[in-house]
């Protein structure tokens, strides 16, 4: 299965190939789950050295314009092989949901598992470090043209694409929603909720997270519980 | 612009990055909202056009989006400049720590306890209601981000092109595999001469 080339978390929203039904390209390989999920077992690749690892993440950082992601993926699923589609689409998910950076989140996770603590704050370094040192050369340039009604423009203009990449790497999460429990309505209303609720009343975002995602993660518990016994009862 | 931050002030920035770290639930641009309600309407730390300019900054050059908090604190660092006593760069560097280390230490420190946890256990059925119980928040939170950055110019319908434009490249990212830098580098053109 070829498809999709390159972004295979992510999927486009229009033509979205889905044979079986499933809503992830990558989960419905034939090939059955790896009990062993470390990278390290088996012959799977591995970055041979701490310096190694740093330096495929700072490649990884300075190549991925408006996020890091896709990037990811590519580089480190596709080309050096270092982590499955499976293993990739999992340890997304959790860096998805932890609090926290998401790529740096991934970044710690892959790199604690190569090589431990070390490996973790090696791999963090690598996706931050060089990038951080351009973001503020670049702020450091922007100022010294700030005053130009050019400069200002483009600056929006950028700004507002920034807006619409955002906006697109939520829909795009879409169709992770595909098998939740929770169900389409729940699903709808609490985003509805969520959206009205931080871009229109400017609630703090702990009161939504807390308030709100303690009633669909309690919701979810309990349809958890029934889709179990559900299926112990069949 | 220039602001008056005395030594409380600055912990003050530090303690609330410290505080938003674990809320940053779907990345650390969900924190934005409640971040812009803090520097810019409540303490006036930055201005709007600041606050805004660091995060398309921040999503032009490559690299984790993360980084627009280390502009914040750059940039309250240079408002702060003239007042702390600091060299200018010194006093940047300061809101750039700040900002970073109270953003990246609670949620690293977590993620990494967290996520050795949680993928032992993933099959376990707390786990799997917190995934997907927060699923969709995440996903609303990253639609309301987008409509907060779209309309931060102000709600006037005198802005309909830039929500065309933010609107046009949320669809073309979505839908086709356009590279976001011929995106950016349109939205500067269009902004450049003036048209959005």
């Amino acid at each position: 299965m070829t498809w999709p080339p390159a972004t295979s978390a992510f999927v486009p929203c229009c033509v979205r190939p889905a044979p079986d039904g499933t809503d992830n390209p990558a989960m419905s390989a034939s090939t059955p789950p790896q009990t062993d999920l470390t990278p390290s077992g088996g012959s799977s690749p591995r970055p041979e050295s701490l310096a190694a690892l740093f330096w495929s993440f700072t490649g990884l950082a300075l190549q991925g314009f408006g996020g890091v992601l896709a990037i990811v993926q590519r580089e480190l699923v596709e080309r050096r092989r270092w982590l499955t589609a499976e293993q990739f689409v999992e340890d997304w998910a959790v860096a998805q949901v932890l609090p926290g950076p998401n790529v740096v989140n991934l970044s710690l996770m892959l790199g604690d598992r190569f090589f431990g603590l070390r490996g973790a704050l090696v791999a963090m370094a690598g996706i931050l470090t060089f990038p951080l040192l351009l973001v503020l050369l670049l702020a450091t340039l922007y100022a010294s043209v700030q005053a130009l009604p050019l400069a200002q423009g483009a600056l929006r203009g950028m700004g507002a694409v920034a807006a619409g990449l955002i906006t697109a790497s939520g829909l795009k999460l879409w169709p992770a929603l595909k098998q939740n429990v929770l169900g389409t309505l729940v699903i709808i209303g609490s985003i509805a909720i969520t959206i009205v609720a931080i871009a229109w009343l400017r609630l703090p975002l702990a009161w939504v997270l807390l308030g709100l995602g303690g009633l669909t993660c309690a919701w979810a518990y309990r349809r958890l519980g029934r889709v179990t016994a559900d299926r112990g009862a069949a | 612009m220039s602001i008056q931050l005395a030594s409380a002030d600055w912990w003050a920035l530090f303690a609330q990055f410290l505080s938003l770290s674990l809320l940053a639930v779907g990345g650390a641009i969900s924190t934005a909202p409640d971040m812009h309600r803090y520097l810019v309407t409540q303490q006036h730390w930055l201005s709007e056009a600041q606050f805004s300019s660091s995060i398309a900054l921040a999503q032009a050059a490559p690299g984790p989006n993360v980084l627009f908090i280390a502009l914040f604190g750059w940039q309250v660092g240079l408002n702060a400049a003239s007042s702390s006593g600091l060299p200018i760069w010194a006093s940047a560097l300061l809101g750039v720590s700040l900002t970073m280390l109270g953003t990246l230490l609670p949620s690293t420190i977590l993620t990494y306890s967290v996520a050795r946890w949680g993928h032992r256990n993933r099959e376990r059925r707390v786990v799997r209601a917190f995934k997907q119980g927060m699923a969709p928040l995440v996903i609303g939170i990253l639609l309301a981000t987008g409509v907060i950055l779209a309309t931060n110019q102000g709600i006037s319908t005198d802005h309909w092109p830039l929500w065309l434009l933010a609107a046009v490249s949320a669809l073309l990212v979505w839908c086709t595999r356009v590279h976001l830098l011929w995106l950016l580098g349109a939205g500067a053109v269009l902004g450049g001469l003036g048209w959005v």
